[in-house]
C-alpha cells in the first residue's frame, strides 16, 4: 500500500470515531430519497439522508424539465386506466402491470401532495395544476389523440419538485450529510446493517449503522459520450448492490431521448414537441410521417430516437451532418418565453441558437435507465431478483427497477416513478421498522470500502483515468446506443476486457483524501464500467427488439422467448443470468404501433 | 488554430494549509467550449490535483460558481468566447470559507437559507383530494423568485455581506420573498420576526451587485425592496 497509515487508520478507527447510528439512512437526496426521508421523519423515525453533492438540491432531479404525469384531468377527461394502458404499451409490454397500476393510481395523490407542500406548479385559467401533452400519453386506451396529462411548472418541473421536497425535509428536521460519498453496503448475507462512506470534504471513512438503508442514487448516463445526464450519474448505487450479491434487472433497456442539444446532448424537453414543436430533416420534411403517421412527433421516445438516427444515417441530417432540427419558431415568443424559458436559455447559452429565431440542432442523447436494482412495489430490494427480500435494504428512483417502465419509459413517468416509489418506500420502512434490528458492525465492516479506495490510490501504472473514460464512452456510443447488433456488441465486450486491464494500470497523482475529486471520479469510472458491462451483456444475450433495445439483427419482438425480465448477477468469478416472468394482470401484449 | 487562454488559478491545500497560485495555458479550438471544459481539460491532461466543483454541466444545479476576473459566474454555462479576456484570474467564490482550490463550503448557503423558514407555512391541512386554488396571476408573482438555484454568486458579490457576516444575504432574502408572495402561504408574521431586522431586509444597502451577477437573471435586491414594502403595509 502506498499510504498504509491513511487507510488502515481509518479502518481501525471506524468503530471508535466515525460511527453514526440512525433509524434510517437514505443514500441520495433526489426526488426518491427525499420523499422517503419525509415519510420516515414524519412518522418520528430518526432519519438521515446523504448526498455526494454539496446540497440536496444539486441532485439531478433538478434537471427534469417537462413534467410529472398524473391523470388529474385539470383540462380534459382523463383516467388512471388510460395512463396505465399508455405506460404498459410504452414499455413494449415488459412493465409489471401490478406495479404500473400502483404508479398511475398513486400519481394523483403524489402530485396533490407536492402542491400541498408548496410546489409552484403552473396553473390553468381555473386555478388548477396546469397540464400539457407528452409523447405516448393519449386518450381512450390508445385509440384517441394526445391527452393533457403532464403536470408542469414552466420547463423547470424537476427544479420545483426537488426544491419543494428539500424545503419540507428542512422543515421537518431531516439530518443531512452532504459531500458524503457512499462506497459499500455493510451486509451479512441478505441483511443490511448500513453503509460505509467516504467523507469527501474532510477525508476519512464513516460507518452509518441503520435499521433501514435506502439506495436512491439515480442513473448512469455518463457511460455514453452524448448524454443529458449530470457528471455525477455514475451507477454508484447499482455497483454497491451488485457487490452485495443483488442482481440488476433489465439493464439492456437504456433510453435515448430524441432531442439532445447538438453536440453535448443537453436535454431539450419533450415539452417542446408537447407544445407543438416539429422535427425537420435536411429536406425540410416532418419525417415522423414515415415512422409514426398517427402520433408524429409525439410518438414514444424509442421510436422517435430510431427515426432521427435513421434519417441521419440515410444522409438526411442537416447539411448531411449528424443532427436534425427541432423547430419551435411557430409557437411564437409568448409561448416560448412562458412555457419553455429554460429551453431558450440553454440553447442560447450552449449552442448560440435562439429558438424564437432559428431551429434547434438536436441529436438523440443518453438519458434514462429503465433497469436497475430489483424491488417489490414498496421498494424492498429482492436478493434473488424475484421474491427473497433483502432485509433492511431498500431502493427507489432511477437506480431501482420495480418495473414500471419495462423496455421503454414514457416521458414524465420517471419523476413520477421516483416520487411514487420513494414515497411508498418511506411508508414501507415505517411499517417494517418494528421488525428490523440494528446489526452489529464487525471489525472489518469498512474493509470493502477501504479496498475500493486503495485500489485506486495504490496503482503504480501510467494510464490516465481520462483515457479509460474516453474508451468507455466512445465504445458505448458506437456499439450500445440507439441501434445494436451482435458485431458491435461483441466489440464492446472486448473493449470492456481491455478497460479492466487498464484499470489495474491506472495512475492518479493526487493521493490525498480530502476533496480529492480525481479519486472520486476514478471510483465513479469503475462503477460506470460495471454498469456498462451489465448493459452490454444484457443487450447481447437478448436476441429480440423491444422498446429501447433495437437489434438490427433481430428486428422483431419475440414474446415467445423474451417476454421476461433479465436478472444479471455478477461476482468475482464472472456473471450469470436468470429471468423472471412479467406480471400481465390487465392488458394482453399486442403489436405496438403509433 | 484556436485561442490561447492564460489562466492564473488560486490554490489552497487543506493538508498543508497553504495558498498559492498555478498558471496554465490552454489552447481552445472548439468554439463551444465552456470554462468547465477548460477546467476539466487541465485536470485530465495537465494537473490532476486542480480541484473545482461541478455536477449537472447545464447551469441548473448551482455547483460550479467561481470568480473570474473579479466577477462570479457559473463555469459550466459560460462559453470561453463570451469572456472578455484571454488572461483569466480565477478564484473561489468570495466571502465563503475555502475547502480546497476553487471549492468553497456550501454549508454557509444552507445555514443562511434555513433561517428564513423557506417552506410553505399553512395553518391547517389542505383538503387531501384536491389541489389548492391559485390564479395564473398569483402564480406569476413567483416568477423571478422560484428559479433560484442557490449557486451563491449573489452572496459572493454582496459587499454588505463581506462586512457583516450576520447579514442574511441576498439569496435567502430572495428565497424568503418567494414564500411571502405566495397566495397560499400563511407564515408572513412569523417570517417577518426574522426578516424585519438590520441583518435582514434592512441590512441591504441596495447596491444591486446581486442582480448584476445572478446567472438566472433574478433580482434579489428587488425582492428585498418588495419585502420592505410589504412590511411597511403590514405595519400601517
Ligand atoms: C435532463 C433531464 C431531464 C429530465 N426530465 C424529466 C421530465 O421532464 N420528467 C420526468 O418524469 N423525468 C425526467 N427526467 C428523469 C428524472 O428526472 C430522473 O430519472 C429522476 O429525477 C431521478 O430521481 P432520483 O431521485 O432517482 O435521482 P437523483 O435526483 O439523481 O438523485 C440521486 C442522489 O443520489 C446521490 N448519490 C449518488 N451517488 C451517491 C453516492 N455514491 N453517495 C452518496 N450519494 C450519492 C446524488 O448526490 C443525489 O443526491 C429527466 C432526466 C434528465 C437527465
Ligand atoms: S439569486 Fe441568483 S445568484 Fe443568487 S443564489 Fe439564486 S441563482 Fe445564484
Ligand atoms: S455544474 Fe451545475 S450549475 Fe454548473
Amino acid at each position: 500500500m502506498e499510504d498504509p497509515k491513511i487507510l488502515t487508520e481509518n479502518v481501525v478507527d471506524v468503530p471508535l470515531r466515525n460511527v453514526h447510528k440512525h433509524d434510517v439512512i437514505i443514500i441520495g437526496a433526489g426526488l426518491a430519497g427525499l420523499w422517503a426521508a419525509i415519510k420516515c421523519k414524519s412518522a418520528g423515525l430518526d432519519t438521515a439522508c446523504m448526498t455526494k453533492l454539496s446540497m440536496p438540491q444539486r441532485s439531478h432531479s433538478t434537471a427534469a424539465q417537462g413534467g410529472i404525469a398524473a391523470s388529474l384531468g385539470s383540462l380534459e377527461e382523463d383516467h388512471w386506466e388510460w395512463h396505465m394502458f399508455d405506460t404498459v404499451k410504452g414499455s413494449d409490454f415488459l412493465a409489471d402491470q401490478d406495479a404500473a397500476e400502483i404508479l398511475v393510481k398513486d400519481a394523483i395523490t403524489v402530485v396533490r401532495e407536492y402542491e400541498h407542500m408548496g410546489a409552484p406548479f403552473s396553473r390553468t385559467p381555473d386555478g388548477l395544476i396546469a397540464q400539457r401533452k407528452f409523447g405516448g400519453h393519449v386518450k381512450d386506451f390508445g385509440r384517441g389523440g394526445p391527452v393533457l396529462r403532464a403536470c408542469y411548472a414552466a420547463d423547470r418541473t424537476g427544479h420545483v419538485l426537488l426544491h419543494t421536497l428539500w424545503q419540507k425535509a428542512m422543515e421537518l428536521g431531516v439530518r443531512f450529510y452532504t459531500e458524503m460519498f457512499a462506497v459499500s453496503l455493510i451486509t451479512d448475507g441478505p441483511k443490511c446493517a448500513g453503509v460505509v462512506t467516504w467523507d469527501t470534504k474532510n477525508g476519512g471513512l464513516h460507518a452509518f449503522k441503520a435499521k433501514g438503508t435506502l439506495i436512491a442514487t439515480g442513473g448512469y448516463g455518463r457511460a455514453w459520450k452524448i448524454t443529458a445526464t449530470s457528471y455525477s450519474y455514475t451507477a454508484d448505487g447499482q455497483y454497491m448492490a451488485l457487490r452485495a450479491g443483488v442482481p440488476l434487472e433489465d439493464m439492456e433497456f437504456f433510453q435515448f431521448h430524441p432531442t439532445g442539444l447538438f453536440d453535448r446532448g443537453i436535454l431539450m424537453t419533450e415539452g417542446c414537441r408537447g407544445e407543438g414543436g416539429f422535427l425537420i430533416n435536411d429536406l425540410g420534411e416532418r419525417f415522423m410521417k414515415d415512422y409514426a403517421p398517427a402520433k408524429m412527433e409525439l410518438a414514444p421516445r424509442d421510436i422517435v430516437s430510431r427515426a432521427i438516427t435513421s434519417e441521419i444515417e440515410a444522409g438526411r441530417g442537416i447539411k448531411g451532418g449528424p443532427y436534425i432540427h427541432l423547430d419551435i419558431r411557430h409557437l411564437g415568443a409568448e409561448i416560448i418565453n412562458t412555457r419553455l424559458p429554460q429551453i431558450r436559455e440553454i440553447s442560447i447559452k450552449f449552442a448560440g441558437v435562439d429558438p424564437i429565431q432559428e431551429p434547434i440542432p438536436i441529436v438523440p442523447t443518453a438519458h434514462y435507465s429503465m433497469g436497475g436494482i430489483p424491488t417489490d412495489v414498496d421498494g424492498r430490494v429482492l436478493f434473488d431478483g424475484k421474491s427473497q427480500i433483502f432485509s433492511g435494504l431498500y431502493a427507489a428512483g432511477e437506480c431501482a427497477c420495480v418495473s414500471v417502465h419495462g423496455a421503454n419509459r414514457l416521458g414524465c413517468n420517471s419523476t413520477l416513478d421516483a416520487s411514487v416509489f420513494g414515497r411508498r418506500c418511506g411508508i414501507a420502512i415505517v411499517k417494517d421498522f418494528p421488525n428490523l434490528e440494528h446489526l452489529p458492525l464487525e471489525e472489518d465492516s469498512a474493509k470493502m470500502a477501504s479496498e475500493e479506495i486503495g485500489f485506486i490510490l495504490n496503482q503504480k501504472g501510467s494510464i490516465k483515468p481520462e483515457e479509460i473514460r474516453n474508451e468507455l464512452q466512445t465504445g458505448m456510443q458506437n456499439y450500445v446506443a440507439v441501434f445494436r447488433e451482435e458485431k458491435g456488441l461483441s466489440k464492446m465486450v472486448s473493449v470492456i476486457g481491455d478497460m479492466h486491464n487498464k484499470m489495474s494500470q491506472m495512475y492518479i497523482s493526487d493521493k490525498t483524501l480530502a476533496y480529492n475529486t480525481t479519486l472520486m471520479e476514478a471510483m465513479e469510472l469503475r462503477h460506470l464500467i460495471a454498469a456498462a458491462e451489465a448493459v452490454t451483456y444484457g443487450a447481447l444475450s437478448r436476441t429480440e427488439s423491444r422498446g429501447a433495445q433495437a437489434r438490427r439483427d433481430f428486428p422483431k419482438r419475440d414474446d415467445e422467448n423474451w417476454l421476461k425480465h433479465t436478472l444479471y448477477f455478477r461476482d468475482k468469478s464472472g456473471f450469470r443470468f436468470d429471468y423472471k416472468d412479467v406480471n400481465l394482470s390487465r392488458f394482453v401484449p399486442e403489436e405496438r404501433k403509433y | 488554430m484556436g485561442n490561447l487562454y492564460k489562466l492564473t488559478i488560486f490554490r489552497y491545500d487543506p493538508d498543508s494549509n497553504k495558498t498559492s497560485t498555478s498558471k496554465y495555458e490552454v489552447e481552445v479550438t472548439e468554439s463551444h467550449w465552456t470554462l468547465l471544459d477548460v477546467f476539466r481539460y487541465i485536470k485530465n491532461n495537465l494537473d490532476d490535483t486542480l480541484t473545482f466543483r461541478y455536477s449537472c454541466g447545464q447551469g441548473i444545479c448551482g455547483s460550479c460558481a467561481v470568480t473570474v476576473n473579479g466577477r462570479s459566474i457559473l463555469a459550466c454555462e459560460t462559453q470561453m468566447k463570451f469572456l472578455d479576456s484571454f488572461d483569466l484570474v480565477i478564484e473561489p467564490l468570495r466571502g465563503f470559507p475555502v475547502i480546497r482550490d476553487l471549492v468553497v463550503d456550501h454549508s454557509l448557503l444552507d445555514e443562511k437559507v434555513r433561517a428564513v423558514m423557506p417552506w410553505l407555512v399553512c395553518k391547517k391541512d389542505p383538503e387531501s383530494d384536491k389541489e389548492r386554488y391559485q390564479s395564473i396571476d398569483d402564480r406569476a408573482k413567483l416568477d423571478g423568485l422560484y428559479e433560484c438555484i442557490v449557486c451563491g454568486s449573489c452572496i459572493a458579490a454582496c459587499p454588505t455581506f463581506w462586512k457583516n457576516k450576520t447579514f442574511l444575504g441576498p439569496q435567502s432574502l430572495l428565497y424568503a420573498c418567494r414564500f411571502m408572495l405566495d397566495s397560499r402561504d400563511e407564515g408572513k408574521n412569523e417570517r417577518f420576526e426574522t426578516l424585519a431586522d438590520k441583518d435582514g431586509i434592512y441590512g441591504c444597502h441596495t447596491i444591486f451587485n446581486c442582480m448584476e451577477v445572478c446567472p438566472k437573471e433574478l433580482n434579489p435586491g428587488k425582492a428585498i425592496l418588495e419585502l420592505r414594502k410589504m412590511f411597511m403595509n403590514e405595519e400601517s
